[in-house]
């Protein structure tokens, strides 16, 4: 499995053609205490940097883009009753959505972790 | 002090920039035939405050006023008795605002007394939660259908024939600019509220139906089989209450298992006011909360445990959401929202009640009497304070001859729905608390004379 960052916080852990999204530990912190997060529908089609998902912290709202192109296959239903895991867990079971992959080259254009960790020391 | 926040170089620099000469070079797209040149004339160029003061009332005084005669007119504003005290609460400086503040916390008594008026909203409605008001009824009941359609992800809204012509003009106003299908008909002068068709139009694309309640000839049905068929094809059930009064007589819409509940709240407190400006009420059911519009206030303790009042929900609002906002509402009717919570305050559930059955009563001996002039015959059964009767003539002239006798005899259908035929002999007639009988025997009896 290996997982890649975007420039906008996102994660995506890609094991085959499906990955898992959420936003990074880095951007938890930065919004505070979450209260709502709006997540996709299986099924929906997204698109790599469009609007995926919507979180809601006492500071801010703010969107959650597609790190890569692909079909919804789940939302985590977690995070409707306990928005605060995204706060406790950013980069496990905080997760957002699961997708399938519909174009894994995509993938070349995002951060590893050592590179998303040098692009957030510079913010 | 004057304010004058701009000096010639700078209109200069301004017009130059859209390249305009002057500033009446901005109106060039009026017809010239439409552009005032000079003065007005027959105006003088000067007079003082007392005679323009005198010229006005005079102008005035040549109004039929509401409050001088026999007065029956309804269809979405009605003529209710507003105690003094409301205007005396809300005239106190600590509330006289037509806004919502926007540095809210430090307004502990404004967000008060908009969480009451949440509270007391919901309740009226039926609905799990309600904001802190809208507009007014119409823009309201736009509100919901853009709400439903962000719920359902569906753009086809079923509005009921019985649903006020104003409102529908509204939402085909708005509509133009989202896309959204708007199916409407004219109503029939008839006593079917027209439950089994709507359901019988209800499909797999339909965002929402809206129903008026009761509707705009008066009539009331039970919305629960309605909502169980809108809900069976996850579409919504928006009900539009015009008469909030009539809620302490029948069951409210969130009761019979609406998903948004919307009304006008100027029956309560507000007043006539030559038709505004009103007060738009907005409930829902909690689970939709995150997808309404308006401003809401909620209820909170401070850090020392002590009980305060915030905004809440703010993200969904266009100060924060921006383009992504739930809707593009920006203040409210506050003051409105105030009497009308004040109006509600001094008469409790119990005076609001018994408000309802004054009303009720008054309009139940209305019609009876009303349905005796010869050339009169009652079209609905059921009602609350406001029915409808149609005539053996066109109701519009007949309307117009009782004006002329000092009478203020209801909405004629012609007037509302030009061009219908089927419904020119219709004419909608509101009995409030403020009617007495001599009003109704007035009415009757040059209704008589009129149709004779």
């Amino acid at each position: 499995m290996s997982r890649y960052f975007t420039e906008d916080h996102e994660w995506v852990d890609v094991e085959g053609d499906t990955g898992t999204v959420g936003i990074s530990e880095f951007a938890q912190g930065q919004l505070g205490d979450i209260v709502f997060v709006d997540v996709p529908e299986a099924g929906k089609a997204l698109t790599k940097g469009g609007d995926a998902a919507v979180v809601e912290s006492v500071k801010a709202a703010s969107d959650v883009y597609a790190p890569v192109s692909g079909t919804v296959t789940e939302g985590n239903p977690a995070l409707a009753d306990n928005p605060a895991l995204v706060n406790e867990d950013a980069e496990g079971q905080g997760w957002f959505f699961k997708l399938t992959l519909s174009d894994p080259s995509e993938l070349s254009s995002l951060m590893d972790e050592t590179a998303y960790a040098a692009f957030v020391a510079k913010q | 002090m004057r304010y004058l926040p701009l000096t010639d170089p700078d209109r200069q620099a301004m017009l130059s920039v859209v390249g305009a000469s002057s500033i009446d070079d901005l109106f060039v797209d009026v017809p010239e035939a439409a552009r005032l040149s000079g003065p007005i004339a027959g105006l003088p160029m000067h007079a003082s405050e007392m005679a323009v003061e005198r010229h006005m009332s005079a102008l005035a005084a040549r109004n039929t006023v509401a409050g001088q005669v026999p007065f029956f007119l309804g269809c979405g504003a009605y003529r209710h008795h507003v105690p003094a005290s409301v205007d005396h609460i809300i005239q106190r400086g600590e509330f006289l605002t037509a806004y919502t503040p926007y540095q809210p916390e430090i307004a502990q008594g404004t967000l008060q007394v908009m969480f009451e008026f949440q509270t007391q909203v919901a309740r009226l409605l039926g609905t799990d939660v309600a904001n802190a008001s809208m507009y007014d009824g119409s823009t309201a009941c736009w509100e919901a259908i853009g709400m439903a359609r962000r719920i359902t992800k569906r753009a086809k809204a079923i509005l009921s024939p019985g649903l006020h012509r104003h409102y529908v003009s509204v939402a085909k106003t708005m509509a133009k600019y989202t896309g959204d299908a708007l199916d409407t008909a004219a109503p029939t002068l008839d006593d079917d509220f027209g439950i089994d068709s709507l359901i019988a139009k209800i499909d797999g694309e339909t965002s929402c139906v809206v129903v008026q309640y009761p509707d705009i000839l008066g009539r009331i049905a039970d919305l629960s089989a309605l909502a169980e068929a809108c809900h069976a094809n996850k579409a919504l059930l928006v009900a539009v209450v015009t008469e909030p009064v009539a809620l302490g007589a029948i069951r409210s819409p969130g009761e019979m298992d609406a998903d948004i509940v919307v009304g006008e709240g100027q029956s309560l407190g507000v007043g006539l006011q030559f038709g505004g400006p009103y007060v738009g009420l907005f409930g829902c059911k909690d689970k939709y909360v995150r997808q309404m519009p308006g401003r809401l206030c909620g209820e909170t303790v401070d850090a020392e445990g002590k009980r305060g009042f915030v905004l809440t929900l703010s993200t969904r609002e266009q100060h924060i959401r921006r383009e992504k906002a739930t809707s593009n509402i920006c203040t409210s009717s506050v003051l409105c929202a105030l009497a009308m919570s004040a109006h509600m305050t001094l008469l409790g559930e119990a005076g609001l009640r018994r408000l309802a059955d004054l009303n009720h009563l008054g309009a139940a001996s209305a019609a009876d009497r009303l349905a005796e002039v010869p050339g009169v015959e009652l079209v609905n059964t059921s009602f609350f304070n406001e029915f409808t009767l149609k005539l053996a003539k066109e109701a519009r002239p007949v309307v117009r001859a009782l004006a002329d006798r000092g009478i203020l005899a209801g909405v004629s259908l012609g007037r509302l729905y030009p061009g219908e035929g089927a419904l020119a002999n219709g004419l909608v007639v509101a009995v409030t608390e403020t009617t007495t009988e001599d009003d109704v025997e007035a009415l009757a009896q040059a209704l008589a004379e009129e149709l004779a």
